[in-house]
C-alpha cells in the first residue's frame, strides 16, 4: 500500500519533545455515578501522532473532552502546555483553546455561513481584518481539497466535505495539537485514507495529532502510538 | 502564517491527493467579492416573529402612553381654566340699587392684587344665560334674578379670597364670592384619579411589554444555542459572543419598536387631523371637550421615542443575559463531574 511507505518513515512520539498534555492518575465521574475514566496517566508530546481507540462507550469522547478543556477531572492532575488545569481561569480558557484544534464527530459547522466563512471563523472572532487572512483560508481550503467548494453552504456539502471543512477550521489557527473525534466515521474508505494523509501531513508540519477512532483499518495504515481505552482504563502502546 | 505554512511542496501534493474526484457543484468566486455573513443569522422564523411581537407591544404601549399624556394635559387645562375665574353674585334685596352694587363690587374686586379685571355680566348677557329655562323676551326687573360679576384672576398670584369676600359683604350685604374652590377641588381630584388610573394602565402595559419582549427574545435565542457553543469552542471570548448577539438583537428590537412607535404616532396624527377637519361640528366639540385637541405634544413624542429606545435596549439586554447564561451552563457542565 502507498501508506506503508509513509508510515515507516514516521517515528511518532519517539522523540522527547516538550509536552502538550500530561495526565497523572486522572479520574472522572459524572455526578454521583461510577467513574468513567480511572487512573489515566499519559503524556502527549509536541509533534507526536497517536490514535485513541477502544470499544464504543469506553470513554474516548470523554477523554477528548478532557483534552479539549471542556471537562474538569474529578481527581488527578492535568497539565496543559505546562499549566495546571485546576488553576486555569475562565478568562485564560479561550486563549488556550486557540492552541488546540478540535474536529467534532458531528462537524458543528454553522449552516448560515459558507465553507470559507466557517473555516475563517476562528480568525474572525479574534477581530482580524478579512484581508489579513483571506489568502491563508483559501490556501488551506485548497489544501484540504475544498478549493472549489468554498462558497457553498454546509447543508449542500457531502459528509466527507463537511469533515474536511471541520478539519480546516480546526487547523486555520495552526494549533499545537489537533484532536479529532472519529474523523473517518462518516466517510468511505478511500476518503478515510485521504483524510488520514491530511493528518499525517499536518503532523509532519509540526502539529501533534490525536485521532479518536475505532476504525482498525485506519490504524493499520500508520505505525503510530496507540492509546487503548477499556473499562475506563488507558493502556499506551508506543 | 497559515498561507506560507500550508503552501509547501508537500502541501501541494496533499492537495492533489485529498481533492475530491467529484466535479465542482459551485462556481468559485473571490472571497473578497462576497458580503461576509453575520455571525448571528440575520433572519429566521423566530426572529421575524420577535419583530412582530415587539412592534405590536410597542404600538400598544405608545398608544397607552399617548392616551395618558392626553388625559393629563386635558386635566391640567380643566384645572387652569376653572381656577382662572371667580364669580361675585349679588342677590336682589329690597332697597338695593343693583347697578350701583354691581359697579361697587367690580371696583372692590379690581382693587385687590392678583385680579386682572372684573367684568359685570350685563342685563342682555344675563337674559341670554337664563333663556334656556325662562325663554326669550325676559324682563329682569320682573324677577328677582341675581346678577354676576366675573373676576379674572392671575393664576400665578391669586388674590386673597377671604379678605375680598369680607370686603364685599361688608359693603354689599347680599353679595357673595364664589372662587370655584369646591368645584376646582373636585375636578382636580377627578383629574388626578384619571391620570393615576392611566399611569397604572401604562405601568401594566409596559410590564406586559417587558415580559413579552423578554420571552420572545429568549424564544428567538433558543435557536442559536449551537452558534454560542461553536463560538465558545473555537476560542471566542464570552464578551465577544455576548457583543455579537447584543448587536443583532438591539437592531432587531429597534426595527420592531420603530415600526410600533411610528404606527402609534401616525394614529395620533390621524386623530389630530380628524379633530381639526371636523372643527366646530357637534362630534368634534364633544371629543375636544373630553380630550382637548388630540395633540399628544412634545412630551408625548419624547415618551414614544423613549419607549422605542427602552424596548430595543431591553431586547439587547435579554439576548446578552441569555448568552451569559448559556456560557455559564457550558462552564457548569465542566463542573458536572466534580
Amino acid at each position: 500500500m502507498v501508506w506503508s511507505d509513509a508510515s515507516h518513515q514516521l517515528s511518532f512520539a519517539k522523540v522527547s519533545n516538550p509536552l502538550v498534555f500530561r495526565f497523572e492518575n486522572v479520574g472522572l465521574r459524572y455526578g454521583m455515578g461510577p467513574e468513567i475514566l480511572r487512573d489515566i496517566s499519559l503524556e502527549i508530546p509536541e509533534r507526536s501522532f497517536q490514535f485513541l481507540t477502544g470499544p464504543s462507550g469506553a470513554g474516548k469522547t470523554t477523554l477528548l473532552r478532557l483534552l479539549f478543556l471542556a471537562l474538569k477531572p474529578t481527581r488527578g492532575l492535568i497539565t496543559v502546555f505546562g499549566k495546571d488545569r485546576a488553576r486555569i481561569t475562565r478568562r485564560e480558557l479561550p486563549l488556550l483553546r486557540r492552541r488546540i484544534g478540535v474536529v467534532f464527530q458531528d462537524f458543528r459547522l454553522l449552516d448560515h455561513m459558507t465553507t470559507y466563512e466557517n473555516v475563517a471563523l476562528p480568525l474572525r472572532i479574534r477581530g482580524r481584518e478579512e484581508s489579513s487572512y483571506r489568502n491563508d483560508v483559501v490556501d488551506l481550503l485548497k489544501w484540504v481539497g475544498l478549493g472549489e467548494r468554498m462558497h457553498v453552504l454546509p447543508p449542500v456539502l457531502s459528509g466527507g466535505e463537511k469533515q474536511r471543512a471541520a478539519i480546516a477550521r480546526a487547523l486555520i489557527e495552526q494549533p499545537e495539537i489537533l484532536l479529532a473525534d472519529e474523523p473517518t466515521g462518516n466517510v468511505d474508505p478511500p476518503l478515510a485514507r485521504r483524510l488520514l494523509r491530511l493528518f499525517i501531513e499536518l503532523n509532519r508540519l509540526g502539529t501533534a495529532v490525536v485521532i479518536a477512532t475505532h476504525d482498525l483499518t485506519l490504524m493499520e495504515q500508520v505505525d503510530a502510538r496507540r492509546m487503548i481505552l477499556s473499562d475506563g482504563r488507558l493502556d499506551v502502546y508506543d | 502564517m497559515a498561507g506560507s505554512m500550508f503552501m509547501t511542496d508537500q502541501a501541494e501534493a496533499a492537495t492533489r491527493a485529498a481533492a475530491p474526484a467529484s466535479p465542482s457543484r459551485a462556481a468559485p468566486m473571490g472571497a473578497s467579492h462576497r458580503r461576509t455573513s453575520p455571525i448571528v443569522p440575520e433572519q429566521n422564523v423566530a426572529g421575524r416573529a420577535l419583530v412582530f411581537v415587539i412592534a405590536i407591544m410597542t404600538f400598544l404601549s405608545c398608544l397607552t402612553l399617548g392616551a395618558v399624556s392626553l388625559v393629563r394635559d386635558t386635566a391640567s387645562v380643566w384645572e387652569s381654566q376653572i381656577s382662572r375665574e371667580a364669580t361675585i353674585q349679588i342677590r336682589p334685596v329690597d332697597g338695593l340699587d343693583m347697578e350701583q352694587a354691581l359697579a361697587d363690587a367690580a371696583r372692590i374686586a379690581s382693587g385687590f392684587a392678583g385680579v386682572l379685571n372684573a367684568r359685570i355680566v350685563d342685563r342682555a348677557a344675563t337674559a341670554r344665560l337664563l333663556e334656556p329655562w325662562l325663554g326669550s323676551g325676559l324682563d329682569l326687573d320682573e324677577l328677582p334674578v341675581p346678577r354676576l360679576v366675573v373676576v379674572r384672576i392671575d393664576e400665578t398670584a391669586p388674590p386673597d379670597f377671604a379678605t375680598m369676600r369680607s370686603a364685599l359683604t361688608s359693603q354689599i350685604q347680599s353679595a357673595s364670592l364664589d372662587d370655584h374652590r369646591t368645584w376646582v377641588d373636585r375636578l382636580v381630584a377627578m383629574a388626578h384619579t384619571t391620570v393615576t388610573i392611566g399611569l397604572a394602565v401604562l405601568v401594566l402595559m409596559l410590564s406586559a411589554t417587558t415580559l413579552s419582549v423578554v420571552f420572545a427574545t429568549r424564544g428567538a435565542m433558543d435557536g442559536n444555542g449551537h452558534i454560542i457553543e461553536v463560538l465558545h469552542f473555537v476560542g471566542a471570548e464570552a464578551r465577544f459572543i455576548a457583543a455579537e448577539f447584543r448587536r443583532h438583537f438591539l437592531w432587531t428590537g429597534l426595527k420592531g419598536a420603530l415600526v410600533g412607535g411610528v404606527l402609534a404616532v401616525l394614529v395620533f396624527l390621524a386623530f389630530g387631523w380628524w379633530s381639526s377637519r371636523n372643527f366646530a361640528t357637534p362630534e368634534a366639540d364633544q371629543a375636544s371637550a373630553l380630550f382637548g385637541n388630540f395633540a399628544i405634544g412634545l412630551s408625548g413624542y419624547i415618551g414614544v421615542a423613549l419607549v422605542v429606545l427602552v424596548i430595543a435596549a431591553l431586547t439587547a439586554a435579554t439576548s446578552h443575559f441569555t448568552v451569559v447564561r448559556s456560557l455559564s451552563e457550558i462552564d457548569l457542565s465542566q463542573q458536572a463531574s466534580s
